[in-house]
């Protein structure tokens, strides 16, 4: 263990963002007021696909109160798109995964034909929010109605129109890997099993969506926006791109951020457009996405179709997976191949398995835009190879916690080397853990697997359905490429932290400040910690991808150094001792075994100050301050196992979670209260995909779901009894020993729910090989009489 | 997210909302508890010319007890409905229904009124009127009239209210002694509207059952009294056979469309499931209260 743990690392330190939080004195973007500001409104395609043909400004420039109106036309000439390849894959990345990629550009504003229900055609500036709504209903616009690609299916087809002439095709990204054998694999297994499985679509609903505020000051050219995002830098420099402006003149600041989820985790239009506008128009200007918008513009997630093979011997040992799978990107692809890519990455889990090949298609549909929500690719994937898990066990009439056991990685095994690339360009290997010890633990913590089985068969007699639903998985997290943060101590002996980490929820001001103040052995009180604000730190990467604490602590502990080396060479000179004997001790510097020998921070800072009076050793230069990047070597890896209890009403389908077991380890866990709250927080959104969430199109790309009326959220009263218990063992990637956990628990839920339901219904036969379960659906396998299922005398005896 | 502009009124007494009615019928808008007219507007679903205010009429909020039946106010909170002690143990029912309406915070604002006037198919109020007999008095300029709950509801959010009358008052018959009740429902989420709901009231004679009322909501284009189920029982009486026989020929009976949140098919299933949790607990209070 290293030396640096000790300290406030590992206690559930009270969030420092709660205070104002909780009180309702959080800034969002929302709150923020200038004088003389401006409000946008947005017009948006009621079309899935259509051609622009003509759009009239003229009624909506002269109504009241409007300053601005434009069309994509009008700022062909200014404003570029967003491109679509700047996320290209690293280096080593190709060497193993074959690719062909080829993402659209995203246009700010489409001049010439619109590609989804949502997407902008035109906007309004005028006084008010309300006054640029009423101004929307004056644009008079021609739109020529084109074929819609609604789905992966018709988009594939070779007479398909296309979204993206300039393609060529509507596919966005191919890509394919292999692993041992793959596919030729099968053909000398004993058993070969294939279905195919569906993971819907669904999205990060954040309580906060998303808002843009911009303010341009002519004096100096520079902007200040103030946007809900989880990536201030990248903002930043696209904006700074866009509009011609060094990234220095551009700030961007993320407030109060009210959730995110991976839906604010990339550039969109209306960054660039609301800055854009404050600069045309030399006025501050605020645009605030609505629930409507947010639903239709902001990103979705999920919606793959899995074909899946599996080979496997008579014990149940998987032999060989082949999976091949279709992304339905949307109109766009913001993240590029990365969620297929995940997916590709974390098919074969915690198991043990010497073939593999993995195929998958991009596809572009006239569909909102997809991207990472929590999870990113895993959820999908982990649905298809779960479930294919349950069905080999299925099969081969064993118990589907056995052949779990039967495929998973042990202990001793680690570091296992598995075989793949990550996305990162380097190859996998699960860096620590104990995979069957999670497994054993969530079940105990539902009464044992013999117990379990016991009580589903005496139920069963009663004319009860309660199944018993798994779910494991393995997640890379704390990605690169880097995090960047700035260190300093000033003459009053604070410690100040600056990150490009963009929390949104996750409480990163209390972490950083537990990982610096274990740095240096100071009073936390002592450490300012400022987070996602470009002007403070100047290169960062941003929140998403369960990345934050690996990836800033990494620059934290990198910036300390740099500034420890001087400090220590600072104190060495005044204390007269040689810097082998010092140490960080009571803030400051004092030598080892002596306690009258130390100096505090404030006279090291003082000592390092510039300008004559400066007690600087020969060589050290002026300042406490540094900054680092840390570029992790690859990713560490969590991992955990889910199991629930459920039961089934024969009567109605309705599925009630009795109790819901994650078995989660993170590594060393900085908060442990912060870290249940981020895990129990991703169960219930994966709760929410797997039994309500779900943003339905038509078959003509029609959204159906505009509203929370059809969209289904959970609320507090639907959360099941849920625990979650932390098995932490220390990553050795890092000397925090910290692995990622933010989207973890959303994960496994649906997949769980599928399995338990399934489990339940055994004497049917049911199989659900697709999400959200469906109470209907469920209700249909007990056939056509509600009352029949019930009875006792008709019920069918478990198999075993 | 914003509504189109419109023209905002607050009378304070019944004659002068009336008037204004008249005045500006049929493009003004009455504001109840607003929950789902506000909602409405910020979609710009609903565009009133004038929108008027009722909140601040004092005579349209109360529960008054009159020997036979109780009268509500129109502008009554959902709440206040549920808080009350006469309506609990005059109609109960209608408290029952109340406790499946949306959560706290709607109700606090929602009214009887607003609910029965907006008429959504799948809303709790209408099928608990349906059920108790009552009648609902709307008045306008010229009048007054008094209209059964039975030839109220005519279809999707549709009343036999005319664009100049005002719902003033809800009337509804006290319950006889031996009288049993329930109010069964199924939502995809706590507080969401049902997927189906069953309202039953039953008065009970010894074994023999006097009286059956049941309705059904969220499957139909409004609330439908359940005709056939309710002669199974008076046929056949209350065995677990003829409770079966008649929750089956409930989910004949009903008129459920498929949408996004169920298909007809289930719709049905649940009527039917629900209909025998509705007879079965009904008969169970009506026992206790023999
Ligand atoms: C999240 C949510 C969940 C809900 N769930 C349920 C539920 O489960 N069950 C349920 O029944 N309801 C539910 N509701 C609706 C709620 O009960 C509403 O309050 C109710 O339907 C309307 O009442 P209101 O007083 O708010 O009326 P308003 O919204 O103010 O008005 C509704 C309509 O009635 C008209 N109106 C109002 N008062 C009168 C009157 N006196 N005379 C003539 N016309 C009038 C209005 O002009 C308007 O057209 C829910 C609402 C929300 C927001």
């Amino acid at each position: 263990m290293p030396d640096t743990i000790p300290g406030y690392i590992g206690q559930s330190v009270p969030r420092r963002e709660d205070k104002r939080l909780l009180r309702g004195e959080g800034l969002f973007v929302a709150d923020i007021q200038l004088p003389n500001m401006l409000h946008v409104a947005i017009a948006r395609s009621q079309f899935p696909h259509a051609r622009i043909k003509d759009i009239d400004l003229s009624k909506a420039l002269s109504a009241e109160g409007v300053e601005l109106a434009i069309s994509g036309e009008d700022i062909l000439e200014q404003l570029p798109p967003i491109s679509g390849m700047q996320l290209a894959t690293p280096p080593g990345y190709q060497e193993r995964v074959d690719t062909d990629i080829q993402i659209p550009d995203q246009p700010l504003i489409p001049h010439e034909k619109v590609r989804f229900v949502g997407e902008p055609y035109a906007l309004v500036v005028a006084r008010n929010r309300y006054l640029a709504e009423d101004a929307l209903e004056l644009i008079s616009t021609d739109f020529d109605p084109l074929p819609p690609v609604a789905t992966t299916d018709k988009a594939l087809d070779e007479n398909a129109p296309l979204l993206h002439e300039k393609l060529g095709r509507n596919v966005a990204a191919i890509l394919h890997t292999k692993k041992g054998q793959g596919a030729e694999a099968l053909k000398t297994a004993p058993h070969r099993l294939k279905r195919r499985f569906y993971h819907h679509r669904y999205a990060a609903m954040p309580m906060e969506c998303r808002g843009v505020v911009a303010d341009y000051d002519a004096r100096t050219d520079t902007l200040t926006i103030w946007s809900s995002t989880q990536v201030v830098h990248w903002v930043s420099r696209e904006v700074a791109n866009s509009l011609g402006m060094p990234e220095e003149n551009v700030r961007c600041i993320a407030p109060d951020v009210g959730g995110g989820f991976g839906g604010k985790g990339h550039v969109y239009p209306e960054d660039i457009l609301v800055a854009y506008l404050a600069r045309r128009l030399q006025r501050p200007v605020k645009w605030i996405e609505d629930r409507h918008e947010h639903i239709l513009n902001s990103t979705h997630s999920r919606d793959n179709i899995y074909d899946v093979e599996i080979g496997f011997d008579n014990d149940g040992r998987i032999e060989t997976v082949v999976s091949d799978f279709v992304v339905d990107s949307g109109a766009y692809s913001p993240i590029g191949a990365g969620i297929a890519g995940n997916s590709i990455a974390h098919m074969l889990g915690p198991y043990d398995i010497p073939n593999y090949e993995a195929s998958s298609k991009i596809v572009l549909t006239n569909r909102t835009p997809n991207a990472p929500y929590r999870g990113a690719g895993r959820p999908e994937v982990g649905f298809a190879m779960e479930r294919a898990v349950d069905l080999v066990a299925n099969e081969l009439e064993l118990d589907p916690a056995e052949v779990r056991f039967r495929n998973m990685i042990k202990a001793d095994q680690m570091p296992y080397s598995v075989g793949l690339t990550y996305r990162d360009g380097v190859p996998i290997v699960y860096d620590s853990g104990d995979y069957p010890k999670a497994l054993e633990r969530a079940l105990e913590e539902l009464g044992g697997l013999k117990s379990i089985r016991k009580r589903q068969k005496d139920a069963l007699r009663q004319g009860r359905y309660i199944g018993l639903g798994l779910g494991c998985y393995v997640e890379g997290t704390g990605v690169g490429p880097f995090e960047g943060a700035t260190v300093k101590i000033d003459a009053t002996g604070k410690i100040v932290v600056a990150t490009g980490a963009c929390p949104q929820g996750q409480g990163h001001e209390t972490v950083f400040a537990q990982v610096t103040a274990d740095l240096w052995k100071v009073p936390i009180e002592d450490v300012y910690v400022t987070v996602a604000d470009t002007a403070h730190v100047t290169m960062g990467y941003g929140t998403l991808a369960s990345r934050s604490t690996v990836t800033a602590s990494g620059a934290i502990q990198l910036a300390s150094d740099q500034i420890k080396e001087k400090a220590f060479a600072i104190a060495s000179g005044i204390l007269e001792a040689g810097e082998k004997d010092l140490e960080l001790r009571d803030s400051g510097v004092g030598v080892k075994g002596v306690p009258g020998m130390h100096i505090s921070f404030r006279d090291i800072a003082t000592a390092a100050r510039p300008g004559w009076g400066h007690k600087r050793p020969e060589g050290i230069d002026a300042g406490l301050e540094a900054t680092s990047y840390y570029e992790p070597p690859t990713v560490t890896w969590a991992y955990a196992s889910n199991a629930a209890i459920v039961e089934v009403n024969p009567g109605t389908g309705q599925v009630l979670i009795e109790n819901y077991v994650e078995v989660h380890d993170a590594g060393v866990l900085v908060n442990p209260a912060i870290a249940d709250g981020q895990v129990k927080g991703g169960l219930v959104q994966g709760l929410g995909g797997g039994l309500m969430e779900e943003i339905t199109y038509d078959e003509n790309g029609q959204l159906l779901t505009g509203s929370f009326m059809d969209y289904l959220l959970p609320s507090a009263s639907d959360v099941p009894p849920i625990t979650v218990i932390h098995q932490e063992t220390p990553s050795p990637l890092n000397s925090l020993g910290v692995k990622g956990l933010g989207e973890g628990g959303a994960i496994a839920p649906p997949v769980v729910i599928a399995n338990a339901v399934c489990d339940a219904l055994r004497p049917f036969k049911a199989e659900i090989n697709s999400t959200p379960v469906r109470w209907g659906e469920v209700a249909a396998i007990f056939g056509d009489d509600p009352f029949k299922a019930t009875s006792t005398t008709t019920t069918p005896e478990m198999e075993k | 997210m914003k509504p189109a502009p419109f023209n905002y009124i607050v009378p304070t007494s019944i004659d002068e909302a009336l008037a204004l009615l008249e005045e500006h019928a049929p493009d003004a808008r009455l504001l109840a508890g607003g929950q789902s007219l506000v909602p409405m507007m910020n979609f710009r679903l609903s565009r009133p010319s004038h929108l008027i205010d009722l909140n601040c009429i004092p005579d349209l909020a109360f529960i008054q007890d009159n020997k036979d039946h109780i009268s509500i106010g129109a502008m009554t909170r959902e709440r206040t409905i549920e808080e009350s002690s006469l309506v609990r143990s005059s109609i109960p029912l209608l408290y029952e229904a109340t406790r499946h309406i949306a959560h706290l915070p709607i109700r606090s604002r929602g009214t009887i009124g607003g609910s029965i006037s907006n008429a959504d198919p799948a809303a709790e109020y209408p099928a608990a009127l349906l059920t108790l007999d009552g009648e609902m008095v709307v008045r306008s300029k010229q009048g007054k009239r008094q209209i059964k709950a039975s030839d109220f509801f005519k279809g999707i959010m549709e009343t036999a209210i005319e664009p100049n009358e005002l719902l003033v008052e809800i009337i509804v018959p006290k319950v006889p002694p031996g009288t049993g009740f329930a109010f069964v429902e199924i939502s995809r989420r706590h507080g969401d509207y049902a997927l189906a709901g069953i309202a039953a009231q039953m008065t009970l004679s010894g074994k023999t059952v006097t009286n059956v009322r049941l309705a059904a909501c969220g499957v139909g284009p409004c609330p439908i009294r359940l005709n056939d189920a309710e002669k199974q029982i008076i046929d056949d009486g209350l065995t677990e056979k003829s409770i079966q026989s008649a929750a089956k020929a409930a989910a004949l009976e009903v008129d459920p469309e498929t949408d996004l949140h169920a298909t007809a098919d289930y719709r049905r299933r649940l009527t039917a499931v629900l209909t025998q949790q509705a007879l079965l607990k009904a008969k169970e209070r009506a026992q206790e209260n023999n």
